[in-house]
């Protein structure tokens, strides 16, 4: 870990971005939230926080000129930690209220939650997470986490990563499985709130500024 | 087989100042204590959220006390619902970027519906709270109230939910006023009569009392989510003790 790494929390007008500050705040004090290019391009990592509408996050970030320098940042091998809506941005389309580009950063898509889902939508509550193979979680932001802990949801879309290489955890909600988490090397998407899952969720912030 | 979701319990909190108070039939106010202790205390008895409602911004057209909510949500890491005098787009992004993570929209969505469905455009379903106060006004039917249970709308409660439904809100929070604050029980019929159409989760509040009212709201009227106030605020048990006896009766909780 870098000694105060600076971490840019990207504003684009949508996020919990209190939460999320106050929860990187506990473990260092260099995060800054910004909605500037020149922010993020100062950064050594970045958190996209989330809650809202696919299109209305991607142009969120198109009218701050944010989308091109998060994917030039991603680029870069610099950590980038994606949470709920995020995350989804970082896939490469999103299908809420209709069929929007995302960054593209993983291969994928944003889809709602199917039909033959037994439960109500949205998800909103606690659930576990699981990796999808057994030690899955070494060397990822959630390596030395229980295994099966619950982790706080609100969401009615889920990632449909093109490559199972992408997903880091799994979930499962009214006898559907879902991945709940995606990652490619220096990027990683958590559909549920770390920010907002008490101590277990605060673990995966600190491994995040742990890998910086 | 699938285990069946977790129910969740939230302890709520009716802010008035710097104090959380505890409306009776949501007329008179008790003050109950500081909005920073308990929401910490609810915090480390492993509360699944809390609600947060500012009881005055709305009644007397003032302004969501943002800085409050700001020190109370500072330790706190779970999620907030924030109500209470939430009338533009502005105030929702203000909301969330002091502490709350969803919001309770109940008067300004009654004069002006297509407010929800702008709100869950922009901030998503999942974001969008519709907090209706019902009071029975005969069998079976319930009105919806406004501005802290004080005004009439002429609304059914339940068609509004349905309506509320339509426009894109993504849970629906429903307050029975003739319970509220007498720990008599959970309105049993008012809730049925959401959670037996509702496609999204609802949280049955008002009248809590004791384990069984929460074990029946729960299982009978199929509530996704209980919130409680009065009995947790006053001690009579706590969130976590309420939870381990959900647990004994096979329903799914966070432990």
């Amino acid at each position: 870990m870098k000694k105060s790494p600076k971490i840019a929390i990207i504003d684009y007008g949508l996020s919990n971005l209190y939460s999320i500050s106050k929860a990187l705040g506990l473990f260092t004090d260099s995060a800054f939230i910004t909605d500037e290019l020149s922010g993020l391009r100062s950064a050594d990592a970045v958190v996209l926080p989330g809650v809202g509408a696919f299109e209305a996050g991607m142009n969120g970030l198109k009218v701050r000129g944010l989308a091109d320098g998060i994917k030039e940042f991603a680029g870069s091998g610099k950590p980038i930690l994606g949470i709920c809506l995020g995350a989804q941005l970082m896939l490469s389309k999103g299908y809420e209220f209709g069929v929007f580009d995302g960054l593209d950063l993983i291969k994928g898509e944003v889809v709602k939650f199917p039909e033959t889902v037994k439960e109500k939508i949205p998800h909103v509550g606690w659930n576990k997470i699981c990796p999808p193979k057994k030690d899955d979680w070494n060397k990822t932001i959630f390596d030395k986490l229980d295994k099966n802990i619950d982790m706080y949801f609100v969401h009615s879309y889920i990632f449909k990563p093109s490559s199972k290489e992408n997903t880091l955890a799994m979930s499962n909600y009214g006898g559907f499985e879902f991945c709940s988490a995606i990652y490619e090397k220096n990027i990683y998407g958590c559909q549920f709130h770390p920010e907002k899952s008490g101590k277990f969720g605060l673990e995966i912030i600190k491994n995040f500024i742990k890998i910086i | 087989m699938a285990m069946a979701k977790n129910v969740r319990i939230i302890p709520l909190l009716h802010v008035k100042g710097p104090n959380v108070v505890k409306p009776v039939h949501t007329e008179a106010l008790r003050i109950v204590g500081n909005p920073e202790e308990l929401a910490g205390r609810y915090y480390e008895d492993g509360a699944d959220e809390i609600i947060y409602l500012d009881i005055v911004a709305s009644l007397y057209q003032r302004n969501f006390d943002f800085e409050l909510l700001k020190s109370v949500s500072r330790d706190i890491f779970i999620p907030f619902t924030v109500g209470g005098g939430i009338r533009t787009i502005q105030d929702i992004r203000n909301a969330l970027r002091v502490g709350a993570d969803k919001v309770a929209i109940n008067t300004h969505a009654v004069k002006n519906p297509d407010f929800l469905k702008e709100a869950s455009k922009i901030f998503g379903s999942q974001c969008i709270v519709l907090f209706i106060e019902a009071k029975k006004v005969g069998a079976g039917k319930w009105e919806a109230y406004t501005d802290g249970g004080r005004e009439k709308t002429g609304i059914d409660a339940v068609e509004w939910a349905k309506r509320g439904v339509d426009l894109g809100v993504g849970e629906i929070l429903i307050t029975s006023i003739d319970r509220d604050g007498t720990g008599a029980g959970y309105e049993s019929e008012l809730v049925s009569a959401v959670t037996s159409w509702a496609p999204i989760p609802v949280i049955a509040h008002g009248g809590a009392g004791n384990f069984q009212t929460v074990e029946g709201v729960i299982l009978k009227d199929k509530a996704d989510a209980v919130a409680l106030s009065s009995s947790l605020h006053y001690k009579n048990f706590s969130t976590e003790e309420l939870k381990r006896h959900l647990y004994s009766k096979k329903i799914n909780v966070r432990l």
